[in-house]
């Protein structure tokens, strides 16, 4: 397991790291503007010397050697707009935030997106089927963008009971989770009920409810295991995607995130605030992946690590 | 069967919310006026900010968000009136001006301190003065200060010693300024950011006195010797400042506290303010004017604000090159209609540059004419009924306004010229380049007011000038301008009625409106006056208990 | 296989009209497929039935209700939404076919040869697939349109570099099956060219499971482009699309909500019909671990 995993790290993340910078680095070096590119048209002479100051005026390799140097320091560089931080201060602040936000949003998918898919998979074809798999449906067809101020203007502002914006007191994590995890809650109702149809339809559940086993039993002990290895597949990339930030999210709700950093910092040309964030969350992407395998594996036997 | 469970689900999700949220409206607009209620009552006023600050230092920011918070934290030489924005006496109690109106005298106050008690100084304004034109400090708005005697040739390093630039310390608390040539909006300006002194002390305990982007800003860190102090920034969050104890005029300071928030979806901001997270907003979504208009005109605030929207054209370019295709293409927008059906907040349609009474100046000249002519000016240009025209492009940069405007207007050239124009919407960044490089037919492009009189509006299109954008160059312009700067009284603005004919004459730009402030601001803020500048001075603004 | 038709088996049926058959009894993917094809029909030639051009404004209009004029009202600047709704409909269908295309050239092709080769090559190409699944693919996306201006062609170009992968992985696993059976094994003995076998005998054949990732990945990028016009990163007006409409329609959901009902109901009504499709075809094909 550990050389596994050891294995995994030195051949896939290191050289996915290093392709997601180089990548980045000239991506973000070729667009056109500049991060003093404002209204108010510096001098040359200015322009220079602020070039000077950031290094930017050094011949474009250099600066890639120079970065990936400080980069495999873990010092990912200054920020252009927020002039006074540090790339590395500025994710170690928004990261949390972002992290918090996941989290919550992934409890509301397991629990209610598992749950119902279950609750669907039992009674195939009724109203408990169809029921909840409707409601996911509409989860996966609402894009954030309206399920968000749709919730906003209901529980916020008609019914006033939560803040409208903010990341303050405890309810002010409500909405944000639902809007987030709502996508998700749906995907996982769709996989968890195909899975649970999969297994349920097996012999040996069969068996097992032959032998007279309670039916609850059946379900959370012997098919609960096996039908929910899809979603725990699916759930891999998806917790990556969730921590890591949600641009609409966060600015719907006004929440200090990384999605709003990683935005922004792509429409203020603010470089290594752009790479340092991309790096960052390309490095948790694998670190989410990895686990889930670690996950996958402990879950079926059968699955041999590495394959 | 199936279909129509899920789909009408789907419907009804979508509509009963939808029309809940509009019965909350007009339920509580029935009985009294909608007032949304103020999440806490702790004497703090909320701002909407738009956007995160560059940064805090006078000296290295460029925008009117800064200027928000700055005018909390520091004070000028002169502050302005809430309402009328004359010059009032700030960190200087009072001044003579020698009677060439070159040389300005200034006695600071002997109560003025900074946030840390120390006395402010005029070394310190020497020093803040020093500080901006450093050419290492490579600041951006460097060039308000040239105004000063030799401070251009020191910016740009052809002096090195500061002593010869027109800032002398003629007592600890006398500070005397000579001029390049008078300048009649010099005091006005002092309330600018980048007139603010900063802290000697502080300033060289964080870095040189040219070092970019020391810690000398963060909380804790920021001294400074406005009616405010800084008390947390939290990046994409909130700046917190709360009143100043050593401020000069504390006694008058009535709130306890002042919030910015980055809000940068209008969206979110008028939410916000519906439900009493926020005082003030930045501006107002379109689409809800009309609602605020007819059903809550007591939370909404349209005042005259010195900007003005235009297009620059292209004319190193065919087919903008032709003052006839200029002047079609001007005389076709119906600016009345843009400022009536989409603007919507009494804007006002420009037919020249300078906004309509800036510091006591109107154009004479304006752009008249009709569509019958512009139809005649297209044919004579070569492109009669818009038959032949090259490809062109309208640049705009990103914003639902910029939209909808370029969107009406393209059609007007389509249906009154029979012009084919394409839009092309880029990222502010992105956008800045192009129009840099002149890579556009048509582009779009709004100035607001630095300070208080024409020449913020009219020095733009001087020849090579850093906002000019167009390729246009005049020497007779340049000389009204030149002009303009040397004199003062009624032959400096006789100078700019020159200039603004010219404008008019040759048109390397299509005036389209002249701005409105167009927010919200809850009833409970008191001292929240209208003026050109959309400035507030905090110190003057008190928050209603309920 | 609960209830085979012996009979017609014997008459030598063919797999794909077994799948038919089985595909037709399943009510909500037939629904799915129909409601598909008249959406589709809707968009091609409801602009010519509209009086109105998609981006004819009337600002003396506004934004109405809909009307007999108007069905489902005008927009902020008085264009009839119903013409931009349809209109909007063709691009979104173009950029989702358009992006998948680009998904499925480049994802079945890679697949295929990785599958067919094994050994070494296979295991750095997908080394290769590993290492780009583990980018930020979003954030790269919007990188792109952000930093080098929207452009239609970027654009689907820019979805069809993300979703591609999957595809690949799914066609790799298909062909490794495939090619230990006797059919490809009698080609290789006859001395047919591998490209000849990877183009004519294996890709065909790993149709199934891929039929069904596309339907699956055409609505996950209509949703990416919803996204992406919300950021303002979608198509250039005042050409109109799904997701511009239905961003603009969320701006202004409380004001005029006929702006956000109609495109939000085409757009959930056109993904619910990809979906229900989807899962028919998985079931009829017996696709197993396509996607999800």
């Amino acid at each position: 397991m550990l050389k596994f995993i050891l294995r995994r790290l030195f051949f896939e993340a290191l050289p996915t790291l290093f392709v997601i910078a180089t990548l980045t680095f000239f991506m973000v070096r070729l667009a056109p503007g500049g991060p003093f590119s404002r209204e108010k048209q510096v001098s040359a002479e200015v322009q220079r010397r602020l070039d000077a100051y950031y290094g930017l005026d050094k011949p474009l390799v250099v600066q890639y050697g120079r970065y990936l140097a400080n980069v495999a320091r873990g010092d990912l560089g200054p920020s252009f707009k927020h002039a006074t931080e540090s790339v590395n201060s500025l994710i170690a602040r928004a990261f949390p935030v972002s992290l918090e936000l996941g989290l919550w949003a992934l409890l509301f998918a397991i629990v209610t997106g598992i749950g119902a898919g279950i609750v669907a998979s039992l009674r195939p074809n009724t109203w408990t089927d169809a029921g909840p798999m409707t409601l996911a449906m509409a989860g996966i067809c609402l894009p954030s963008f309206v399920l968000g101020p749709l919730l906003l203007l209901l529980f916020g502002l008609t019914l006033g009971w939560v803040n409208v914006a903010g990341w303050n007191t405890a309810g002010d994590r409500i909405l944000p989770a639902i809007t987030l995890g709502a996508g998700y809650a749906a995907y996982l109702a769709r996989l968890t009920r195909a899975g649970m149809r999969d297994i349920l339809s097996q012999d040996f559940i069969r068996t097992a409810r032959a032998k007279g086993l309670s039916p609850t039993r059946v379900i959370l002990v012997h098919a609960l295991k096996g039908g929910l290895l899809p979603s725990v597949s699916f759930l891999g990339p998806a917790v990556a995607g969730l921590i890591t930030g949600t641009f609409v999210v966060e600015s719907i709700f006004q929440i200090p995130g990384l999605g709003q950093i990683i935005v922004n910092a792509a429409f203020n040309r603010d470089y290594f605030l752009i790479l340092g964030a991309v790096v960052f969350i390309g490095f948790v992407m694998i670190v989410m992946n990895l686990l889930v395998d670690v996950a996958q594996a402990l879950m079926n036997p059968r699955l041999r690590l590495g394959e | 069967m199936n279909t129509a469970v899920r789909l009408s689900s789907l419907i009804l999700i979508c509509l009963v919310a939808v029309s809940c949220g509009r019965q909350g409206g007009s339920s509580a607009s029935a009985d009294k006026p909608f007032v949304p209620k103020p999440e806490k009552n702790d004497n703090v006023l909320r701002l909407g900010n738009g956007d995160e600050p560059q940064a805090l230092d006078p000296h290295l920011v460029a925008g009117v968000m800064e200027q928000n918070i700055l005018m909390s934290l520091l004070e000028g030489l002169t502050i302005e009136d809430p309402k009328t924005l004359q010059p009032l006496p700030g960190a200087a109690e009072r001044w003579e001006i020698s009677p060439d109106e070159t040389v300005y005298t200034f006695h600071l106050r002997e109560n003025g301190k900074w946030s840390n008690g120390d006395p402010v100084t005029a070394e310190d304004f020497r020093f803040s003065f020093e500080r901006l034109l450093s050419p290492n400090l490579a600041a951006e708005y460097a060039y308000m200060l040239h105004i000063i005697k030799n401070a251009k040739a020191f910016n740009e390093g052809r002096i090195k010693n500061f002593d010869e630039v027109g800032v002398k310390v003629k007592g600890e608390r006398t500070l005397e300024i000579t001029l390049e040539a008078p300048t009649a909006y010099f005091l006005a300006v002092q309330s600018h950011f980048c007139f603010f002194p900063v802290h000697k002390a502080t300033i060289l305990k964080y870095g040189r006195i040219d070092q970019r982007d020391t810690d000398w800003t963060k909380p804790g860190n920021f001294v400074g010797n406005g009616a405010f102090q800084l008390v947390d920034w939290k990046v994409n969050e909130v700046i917190r400042v709360r009143p100043n104890p050593h401020y000069w005029d504390a006694a008058t300071v009535k709130l306890s506290g002042i919030e910015f928030y980055p809000v940068k979806q209008a969206e979110t901001e008028e939410r916000m303010f519906r439900g009493g997270q926020l005082d003030c907003t930045s501006t107002l979504p379109l689409p809800k004017l009309d609602t605020y208009k007819k059903e809550y005109p007591h939370l909404l605030r349209s005042d005259p604000y010195l900007a003005t929207g235009y297009y620059l054209f292209n004319v190193t370019k065919k087919p903008f090159d032709d003052v006839r295709v200029r002047r079609a293409f001007a005389l076709t927008v119906n600016r009345q209609l843009i400022c009536d059906r989409i603007l919507k907040g009494g804007q006002m349609p420009a037919f020249f540059l300078t906004p309509p009474d800036t510091a006591g100046f109107t154009s004479r000249a304006a752009l008249t004419g009709s569509l019958h002519e512009a139809r005649k000016l297209l044919a004579e240009a070569g492109y009669p009924g818009g038959q032949g025209f090259p490809d062109v492009e309208l640049l705009y940069n990103t914003s639902e306004n910029h939209r909808i405007i370029a969107e009406a207007i393209q059609q007007m050239w389509h249906r009154d010229l029979g012009v084919r124009v394409s839009l092309v919407n880029q990222e502010w960044k992105a956008y800045m380049d192009t129009r840099r490089k002149l890579g556009f037919g048509l582009c779009r492009a709004g100035w607001t007011a630095d300070y208080n009189d024409p020449m913020t509006f009219l020095d733009l299109f001087v020849t090579d000038g850093g906002n000019n954008n167009t390729g246009w160059s005049s020497p007779a312009y340049d000389q009204a301008i030149a002009e303009a700067r040397r004199t003062s009284g009624s032959t400096r603005l006789e100078a700019f009625q020159k200039a603004e004919a010219i404008l008019a004459a040759e048109l390397p730009i299509l005036t389209l409106y002249h701005y409105r402030t167009v927010d919200l601001v809850h009833p409970r803020v008191q001292g929240w006056y209208p003026n050109q500048l959309d400035h507030h001075p905090y110190k003057f603004v008190s928050l209603k208990a309920d | 296989m609960s209830t085979p038709d012996t009979d017609e088996l014997e008459k030598g049926t063919s797999l794909g009209h077994d799948a038919w058959l089985r595909l037709r009894k399943n009510r909500l993917a037939v629904a799915g497929g129909l409601l598909l094809v008249a959406i589709a029909l809707l968009c091609l030639i409801g602009p010519a039935l509209s009086p109105y051009g998609y981006e004819a404004d009337n600002l003396q209009l506004g934004a109405a209700p809909p009307s007999l004029s108007h069905w489902m009202g005008t927009d902020y600047n008085g264009r009839d939404l119903f013409t931009r709704v349809m209109v909007g409909g063709r691009v979104s269908f173009a950029v989702g076919l358009a992006a998948t295309a680009v998904s499925l050239l480049i994802g079945v092709l890679y697949g295929a040869i990785a599958g067919y080769l094994g050994g070494r090559t296979d295991m750095l190409l997908m080394r290769i697939v590993d290492i780009l699944y583990a980018l930020p693919f979003t954030i790269f996306v919007i990188l792109l349109l952000t930093l080098f201006g929207r452009n239609f062609v970027l654009l689907f170009v820019a979805i069809g570099a993300v979703e591609w992968l999957t595809m690949a992985r799914i066609v790799r696993g298909q062909v490794m099956g495939l090619k230990k059976q006797e059919f490809v094994e009698a080609c290789v003995a006859i001395g047919m060219s591998r490209r000849r076998i990877i183009l004519r005998h294996l890709v065909p054949n790993t149709l199934g499971p891929v039929v069904v990732y596309v339907t699956l990945t055409v609505p996950s990028v209509m949703l990416l482009e919803a996204f992406l016009s919300f950021l303002g990163l979608g198509v250039q007006p005042p050409m109109s699309s799904w997701g511009i409409l239905i961003g603009d329609g969320a701006r202004a959901m409380e004001v005029n909500p006929w702006l956000l009902v109609f495109p939000g109901l085409l757009f959930s009504l056109t993904l619910f019909a990809l979906n229900a499709l989807g899962d028919g075809l998985r079931d009829a094909l017996d696709v197993r671990g396509a996607k999800d």
